[in-house]
C-alpha cells in the first residue's frame, strides 16, 4: 500500500531535519522552483486532492479563487483539530512536523503567498513548541525567508495558538481569532479567498491537506490519481476510536470498505458485534451495521447517508447506549456553540435537555417528536455549519435505532405504573 | 499590581514579531497565554496591562478573554488536570475514570482543591482519540488512562 503521509513514522528522529532530509525530505522544493507557480497549481488542481479538514472541496480549485493581484495573500494553516474522533492532525504535527513545513512552503508558492500561520487549537502547546523549533531549523537552513534556494521565493512561516474553542476551526471564526477576536464566524462571502486575514486573500487549508502536497509535486499528479476512486483520489489518514481492538490513525486508499478499516484496527472489541459507526467525525450522521461494507471515499459514504468528514471514524458495538452517547455528543455543541445565532445557541441546549428527559425515563413519543422538530428548526438555519453538526447525530440514531429510544419510554411507563 | 517579568518580556518581542506592525491586535491571545503562564490566571490588572500594550480597551480585552475556555479569570491551581469526557473517552470508559480522579483529589469536577494544587475540569476532546481515554495535565498529554496510570500520574505530582 502506497503511504504518503504516515511514511517513515517509525524511524527515530524524524522530527529532526537531518533525519527528514536524509529520507529525501523537503526535495519538493527544487522540483516547485522549476516550475512556474500556476503550474505547480495546476498540478494539484490535476491531483483531485480535496481538502481533508471536512468538506472535501478540491484544494487547487480553491486556491485558484484568490483574488487576482492582491497582494499581501496570506496562508492560514487550520491545526485546530477539534472535531470529536479526530486525532490526525496531531500526528502529523508530532511526528513530521517538517512535512507540514515542506508543504507550506511549496504550496504558498503555488499562490504566491510569502507569510503563512499555523493556527494550532490551544491544547496543542506542546507540538506548536515542536513546530517552532523545526521552523528554526528551516530557517537556519535556508528553507523559509528570503530567497529560499535562490529561487527568489520569499516565505515567513509563524505559529499561533487558539484557547480552547472548537467554532475557532470553522475557517472565519479561525480568521477572526488570528486577528485578536473572539472566535465567532464571519458571514460569506466575502470568502477568505478574497478578503481574509487582515482583509487579504487567503487560503485556509487542513494540516493534512498541505502535508498530501509534497508528494504530488515529487510524483506528478497523474500518480495521485492512480491512488483512490475517480472522484475520491489519493490516500486518507482515518482515526479509527472506540470499540476496537487497537484504535490507530491508519492511511488507507480511499475506496476501501469500512469492515476493512475495522480490520486494520484488530476487528471488534472482545469479538462483539457492531452496532453502529460515525465514518467522519461528531459532525456527521451515524451509520448501522447494514453500511459495515461501505467504501471510505467522499461519495459512498454520502450515498449512504453520511459523510467522510475530518476522517474519524468512530466504532460503537452492541454494548453502547445509543441515546446516551448522542446525548454525550449533544453536550459537546452545546458547550461550544459560539450563541451568536439563537437556533443554534438555544437549539444545542434544547437537544441536550430533551435527550436527557429520555435518559432519565421521562421521556414519551412526543419527546421524539419536539427533538425532532427542534432539529428541523436548526439545520440550515444558522450562520454556520455547527447547528447542523449538532443535528446529525441526533436525527440519525433516532432514524436508525428507534427501539432504543423507545426502550427508555416503556421503562418510564412502567416506573409510572 | 501586575507586570510583565524579564522572561516574558522577551517572548513579547518574539510574538510581536510575527505580525505586521498595524495588526499587533493578533498579539492579543498569545499575551493572555503568556500572562496566564506567568501568573497561573488573568487579573483583571493584566487585562489593562494587555490593553495598554496593543492599544485596545481593558473591556475589549475582557471580552475576547472570556470567549476562550483556557483562560482563567481566578486564581486556578498549579496543576490544571483537563480531562476528556467526550465521545472516544467515553466510550472506553472516561466517565468512571474521571469519577475516580475526583475522589481520589476530593475535588468536584469544575472545582479546585483546597490547598490550590489541582483544578480538575471537564474536557470536550483533546484530539488523541485513537489512544482514549485521555487526559492533559498542565502541558501533558497523558493517554490509555487506567486507575492505576492516574494514579502513578497524580501521585508523582509534587
Ligand atoms: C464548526 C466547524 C469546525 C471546524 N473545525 C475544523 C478543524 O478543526 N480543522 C480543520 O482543518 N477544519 C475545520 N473545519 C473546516 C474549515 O472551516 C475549513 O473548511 C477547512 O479548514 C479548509 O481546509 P481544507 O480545504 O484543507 O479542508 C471546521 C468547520 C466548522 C464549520
Ligand atoms: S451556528 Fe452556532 S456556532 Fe455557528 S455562528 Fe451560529 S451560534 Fe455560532
Amino acid at each position: 500500500m502506497t503511504q504518503i503521509l504516515l511514511k517513515n513514522f517509525e524511524v527515530e528522529g524524524l522530527t529532526t531535519l537531518k533525519v527528514y532530509e536524509k529520507l529525501g525530505g523537503y526535495k519538493s522544493l527544487k522540483k516547485a522552483f522549476s516550475m512556474k507557480p500556476e503550474e505547480v497549481l495546476n498540478e494539484v488542481k490535476n491531483s483531485g486532492l480535496r481538502g481533508r479538514g471536512g468538506a472535501g472541496f478540491p484544494t487547487g480549485l480553491k486556491w485558484s479563487f484568490l483574488a487576482k493581484d492582491s497582494f499581501p495573500r496570506y496562508f492560514a494553516c487550520n491545526a485546530d483539530e477539534s472535531e470529536p474522533g479526530t486525532c490526525k492532525d496531531r500526528i502529523l504535527l508530532e511526528k513530521n512536523p517538517h512535512l507540514l513545513i515542506e508543504g507550506l512552503i511549496v504550496s504558498s508558492y503555488a499562490c504566491l503567498i510569502e507569510t503563512g500561520y499555523i493556527y494550532f487549537r490551544g491544547e496543542f502547546q506542546d507540538v506548536a513548541d515542536l513546530m517552532d523549533e523545526a521552523i528554526a531549523e528551516a530557517y537556519k537552513k535556508g528553507y523559509l525567508g528570503k530567497n529560499i534556494l535562490g529561487s527568489g521565493f520569499n516565505f515567513d512561516l509563524y505559529t499561533h495558538l487558539g484557547a480552547g474553542a472548537y467554532i475557532c476551526g470553522e475557517e472565519s471564526a479561525l480568521l477572526n481569532s488570528l486577528t485578536g477576536m473572539r472566535g465567532e464566524p464571519r458571514s460569506k462571502p466575502p470568502f477568505p479567498a478574497v478578503q481574509g486575514l487582515y482583509d487579504k486573500p487567503t487560503v485556509i487549508n487542513n494540516v493534512e491537506t498541505v502535508c498530501v502536497v509534497p508528494w504530488i509535486v515529487n510524483e506528478g499528479s497523474e500518480a495521485y490519481k492512480k491512488l483512490g476512486t475517480e472522484k475520491s483520489t489519493g490516500t486518507k489518514l482515518v482515526s479509527v476510536s472506540g470499540h476496537v481492538n487497537k484504535p490507530a490513525n491508519v492511511e488507507i486508499e480511499m475506496g476501501t470498505p469500512v469492515s476493512k478499516i475495522i480490520e486494520m484496527c484488530g476487528g471488534m472489541r472482545n469479538g462483539n458485534k457492531l452496532k453502529a459507526f460515525i465514518p467522519g467525525g461528531s459532525s456527521v450522521p451515524m451509520l448501522g451495521i447494514e453500511h459495515i461494507d461501505v467504501a471510505y471515499d467522499y461519495e459512498s459514504l454520502k450515498e449512504a447517508g453520511s459523510m467522510l468528514g475530518s476522517g474519524a471514524l468512530i466504532v460503537m458495538d452492541e454494548t453502547t447506549n445509543i441515546v446516551e452517547a448522542t446525548m454525550r455528543l449533544a453536550y459537546f455543541y452545546m458547550h461550544e456553540s459560539c450563541g451568536k445565532c439563537t437556533p443554534c445557541r438555544e437549539g444545542t441546549r434544547w437537544l441536550y435537555q430533551m435527550l436527557g428527559e429520555v435518559l432519565n425515563r421521562r421521556g414519551s413519543p412526543e419527546t421524539i417528536k419536539t427533538l425532532q422538530d427542534a432539529c428541523d428548526n436548526m439545520a440550515m438555519k444558522t450562520f454556520c455549519p455547527l447547528a447542523d453538526a449538532a443535528v446529525a447525530p441526533v436525527v440519525s440514531s433516532i432514524d436508525l435505532f428507534p427501539e432504543d429510544y423507545k426502550s427508555f419510554f416503556a421503562e418510564a411507563a412502567a416506573t409510572a405504573g | 499590581m501586575f507586570a510583565f517579568t524579564k522572561e516574558s518580556e522577551e517572548k513579547i518581542e518574539t510574538i510581536l514579531a510575527k505580525y505586521p506592525e498595524e495588526r499587533k491586535m493578533s498579539a492579543l491571545l498569545p499575551f493572555l497565554t503568556l500572562t496566564q503562564r506567568q501568573e497561573g490566571w488573568v487579573s483583571p490588572e493584566a487585562m489593562v496591562e494587555i490593553g495598554k500594550r496593543l492599544d485596545v480597551s481593558p473591556a475589549y480585552v475582557q471580552s475576547v478573554c472570556s470567549f476562550y475556555t483556557m483562560y482563567f479569570q481566578y486564581p486556578a491551581g498549579k496543576y490544571i488536570i483537563r480531562f476528556c469526557h467526550n465521545i472516544s473517552c467515553y466510550l472506553n470508559g472516561s466517565d468512571s475514570l474521571l469519577d475516580y480522579l475526583s475522589k481520589k483529589l476530593n475535588v468536584e469536577v469544575g472545582g479546585t482543591t483546597d490547598d490550590k494544587k489541582f483544578s480538575l475540569i471537564k474536557e470536550e476532546c483533546l484530539a488523541e482519540c485513537s489512544a482514549a481515554p485521555v487526559m492533559r495535565v498542565n502541558d501533558d498529554y497523558h493517554v490509555n488512562l487506567t486507575k492505576e496510570s492516574i494514579d502513578k500520574i497524580i501521585d508523582s505530582l509534587k
